[in-house]
């Protein structure tokens, strides 16, 4: 795993951060790697905290949305969290909704919510 | 394509993935320096990664300069790459159009994103992007 991303788990949750510098290639390895990290400790929830990224541009934008898809395949609930207000409008006008994907304003919005669900 | 200041404020070379993020800091870096609004910048910077990155892909790399414009203040980059050019402009400026792993909306989407875009490619001699934004 690159130094551009790092996956912490606790209590059933896997915890992604995402830093500014992260390559295309650092970003489809993460997506293999939290992959594997759902099946192996069978996480019920995701969080993908993106609150380094000063941009999201269309191939990002992308690789986030097949990240929540591949989570959810693998019964795994995922959250995008600390989305800049300027990420998310721009994302609108790239005409990327990151349809599918479920959202929080931070980490403990997430959290709460996946604790009322009984998946953390 | 439009005339410019004698030196560009920053010139990246694209030749590798990391290169996209170098062109990405040294446009955010411009326009800190104009003391640009934040979303202008989001949205400049943005589609500054789509341009940078499909000269990448498709042009086989090239170069990225940064401008900064007087009367009015505005930023600009030139991204050049001598690769096989865009047979079809308009095509490639529509949403839904990829040939590579993008979702087809980084063109289009650039375009969008800033104030003035202009692009001229031929089958043979590369592609050339200018993009203008106000800071």
């Amino acid at each position: 795993m690159s130094e551009a991303a790092s996956i912490y788990s606790v209590d059933k949750v896997l915890l992604v951060a995402i830093r500014d510098n992260i390559t295309d290639t650092d970003i489809i390895n993460l997506q293999e790697d939290l992959s594997e990290r759902i099946v192996d400790e069978a996480a019920r929830g995701v969080v993908i905290d993106i609150a380094a990224l000063e941009i999201v541009d269309t191939f990002v934008g992308r690789i986030l949305a097949q990240l929540s898809s591949i989570s959810r395949l693998l019964a795994a609930e995922t959250y995008i969290v600390g989305m800049r207000p300027a990420v998310a409008m721009t994302l609108v006008e790239l005409g990327m909704d990151l349809p599918g994907s479920r959202t929080a304003l931070s980490l403990s919005h997430a959290l709460r919510s996946l604790k009322a669900k009984g998946l953390a | 394509m439009s005339a410019t200041p004698p030196e560009p404020a920053a010139r990246v070379e694209l030749r590798q993935e990391r290169d996209v993020a170098a062109a990405r800091i040294a446009v955010s870096r411009a326009m800190d320096a104009m003391g640009a609004r934040a979303l202008r910048k989001t949205r400049f910077v943005t589609a500054v990664s789509e341009i940078a990155r499909n000269a990448l892909d498709h042009g086989g790399g090239g170069v990225l300069e940064v401008y900064r414009l007087e009367r009015p203040l505005r930023i600009m980059i030139r991204c050049r790459d001598e690769g096989p050019g865009i047979a079809d402009l308009d095509q490639a400026m529509t949403d839904g159009f990829s040939t590579a792993r993008s979702m087809g909306k980084g063109l289009g989407g650039a375009r969008r994103l800033v104030e003035a875009f202009r692009i001229e490619s031929r089958p043979g001699s590369g592609t050339t992007v200018e993009m203008e934004a106000k800071p």
